[in-house]
């Protein structure tokens, strides 16, 4: 059970993380300008008032305390209030993520469903005009302003070509599905809502490719790298020796062992993802946590820029621990 | 280093990507430096009979909401996001340098504590760390590039610890050592002097991400502020008549995109150049 002990250690490693995160977190909302008492209390406020709100929100306590005040409530899911909408932060993010996750999986679905075929393919046909084709295709892509092409894919499809819906989750004469899980899609597949699944489907198409054509970029490029690297490894000499098909050679010798950084790169470049997703949803629309956090910024709304940093970083590593399970499965090299 | 520079100069020229993506790069400093020669109209000009006009011969760019000439603005922009990339490089590589140098030569505790602080800020997506820091600093171009360079320092000092772990078991060092050598010394005669070939390469790449994410934070509006004519600035503004005026935003975005991309297409270049392990692959 040496793989049970390594993900051991890989989560004990994720408690000093996610405590630095908190306490950075804790640190950048404690460097903004003003006071947040008079923030919260508004222009009009008394001294007193303020006093008050101060003493309510801990901030006359030495910033030691204020800060296990605030993991105390970071572990009981409590953010605070928004100072923009009134209500628990909590709440707030719960209200969107769902339709955030159901982006991102389609992003991601797209990019890897892509990515890792146009990496094969170009590795293959190496400096011949499908390789060409794929890598000027993923160089755009590692260049491209997220916010840039939002507004090029609007442009074009929902404005001239008038074929894709360019915002929201769905028509407008259609209500939500059920609330089951908060992902229209899936949630519309339960209910056996055909029409609510394909608007819901529709108005996916546009944010996920924009959203999902980045990390298509750094995985198409991965996946060929590595994959030729592979091909040059003497087993895979063998094998053709051999007489093995190269269709298998490359399909089951070499890919399988490609693939080992190309789970890497898929945990790490998440991050991108999550930050992509803030433009995204903000170019389409989509109501979504990142597309909230961006209305948070114009009335700088803290609890509600911070809690949503927080819950955006903690999936963050979570996805990575994932990664690194996932990596540990494939490549029986790696033990503690 | 001297010997080297006219092989990695042939090597440049002879691989297409790398040379198109110094042209850009080049392209981007002289459009900077001589912004005021090159654009038609004093970018600030308001000119309301003329707003929001098409491209055309007299603005190839069209204009804006107030009748700027767009091209003017789009090349005073190029002044913006050149100082945005040199000055995060500056703000995250000195820092970066100096840490990622003496964590790797002093080694021990000293440099796992160094390292597990470098990881924490790894563990955020990069866009959410700047965006928040940007919002607790306030609104401004210059808050946002603190922000973005605060996010870059981990690149530098991975990447110079990592080569200082390598360099410091070298002959070279040992000798120096041997000799007498201090640490202060060997730090900075030998153990960074080695390293700048990676930190040139990560500089290049680091500053075309640098002008992406600050263009990304003025876009929601953490950046510079209008009327500057930053690029990101200017599609956030642009946004607003995209459906109608295409040029607005897809002009100054055009121009991130470019930019970016030489940087990073020379960055790789460069860095395939220089790592002849996987050079001509």
């Amino acid at each position: 059970m040496r793989i049970a002990k390594y993900i051991g250690i890989r989560l004990l490693y994720i408690i000093p993380v996610m405590l630095g995160v908190t306490i950075l977190v804790f640190l950048i909302s404690h460097t903004i300008p003003g006071d947040p008492a008079s923030l919260i209390a508004g222009p009009k406020a008394s001294k007193a008032t303020i006093e008050r709100i101060r003493h309510d929100l801990g901030l006359d306590k030495p910033i030691y305390v204020q800060y296990m005040i605030y993991l105390r409530g970071l572990l009981k899911g409590d953010f605070g209030k928004s100072i923009r909408t009134g209500i628990d932060v909590a709440t707030d993010l719960k209200k969107y993520f769902p339709a955030t996750l159901e982006l991102t999986f389609f992003s991601m679905l797209f990019a890897i469903g892509a990515g890792i075929p146009l990496g094969i393919i170009s590795a293959i046909k190496r400096n011949r005009w499908p390789d060409h084709i794929s890598r000027t295709f993923s160089i755009f892509g590692v260049s491209m302003p997220v916010f840039w092409l939002g507004l090029l894919l609007l442009l074009v499809f929902y404005s001239k070509l008038k074929i894709l819906p360019g915002s929201g989750r769905l028509d407008t004469i259609l209500s939500p599905p059920t609330h089951i899980t908060g992902m229209y899609t899936i949630d519309a597949l339960l209910t056996g809502n055909w029409p609510v699944f394909i608007s819901a489907l529709t108005h996916l198409i546009l944010p996920a490719f924009c959203l999902g054509y980045v990390y298509l970029a750094i995985i198409t490029r991965i996946t060929r790298s590595s994959m030729l690297e592979v091909l040059n490894k003497e087993y895979i000499e063998t094998a053709r020796a051999n007489g093995i098909p190269e269709k298998s050679i490359i399909l089951k010798h070499a890919l399988k062992n490609a693939l080992i950084p190309v789970v890497t790169i898929i945990g790490i470049s998440f991050g991108e993802l999550m930050g992509g997703a803030i433009l995204t949803e903000t170019i389409f629309s989509f109501p979504g946590v990142g597309k909230y956090v961006v209305e948070s910024i114009n009335y700088l709304d803290f609890p509600a820029i911070m809690g949503f940093t927080v819950v955006v970083t903690f999936i963050y590593v979570f996805m990575n621990l994932l990664v690194d399970v996932i990596y540990a499965f494939l490549d029986p090299q790696i033990r503690y | 280093m001297k010997k080297k520079m006219p092989l990695t100069l042939y090597l440049i020229l002879k691989s297409p990507l790398t040379l198109f993506g110094a042209v850009l790069v080049i392209l981007l400093i002289l459009m900077a430096i001589f912004a005021p020669l090159i654009a038609p109209y004093n970018p600030n000009r308001i000119s309301l009979r003329e707003k929001l006009a098409p491209p055309s011969l007299k603005h190839p760019f069209g204009t804006d909401e107030v009748g700027r000439d767009l091209l003017s603005r789009v090349i005073y922009g190029s002044r913006i996001s050149l100082q945005v990339g040199i000055v995060v490089v500056l703000l995250a590589g000195i820092p970066g340098i100096l840490i990622g140098a003496f964590s790797g030569y002093y080694g021990g505790q000293f440099d796992n504590i160094i390292m597990r602080l470098m990881d924490i800020v790894m563990a955020f997506p990069p866009l959410v760390l700047a965006l928040s820091i940007a919002a607790a600093l306030g609104p401004s171009l210059v808050n946002s590039m603190m922000a973005v360079a605060f996010i870059m320092i981990p690149k530098f000092s991975r990447l110079v610890r990592g080569e200082t772990l390598s360099l410091k078991e070298k002959p070279f060092v040992l000798a120096t050592r041997a000799q007498g050598g201090k640490p202060l010394y060997i730090i900075f005669r030998h153990i960074i002097p080695n390293s700048l070939s990676s930190v040139i390469v990560l500089a290049s790449l680091v500053m075309g991400d640098a002008i992406l994410v600050a263009a990304s934070l003025s876009f929601i509006g953490l950046g510079a502020q209008p009327p500057t004519p930053e690029w990101g600035a200017l599609v956030s503004v642009g946004r607003k008549y995209i459906l109608d005026q295409w040029w607005y935003a897809t002009f100054p975005g055009l121009f991130i995109f470019l930019a970016v991309m030489g940087f990073n297409l020379f960055g790789d270049g460069l860095r395939d150049i220089l790592d002849p392990k996987i050079r001509g692959r």
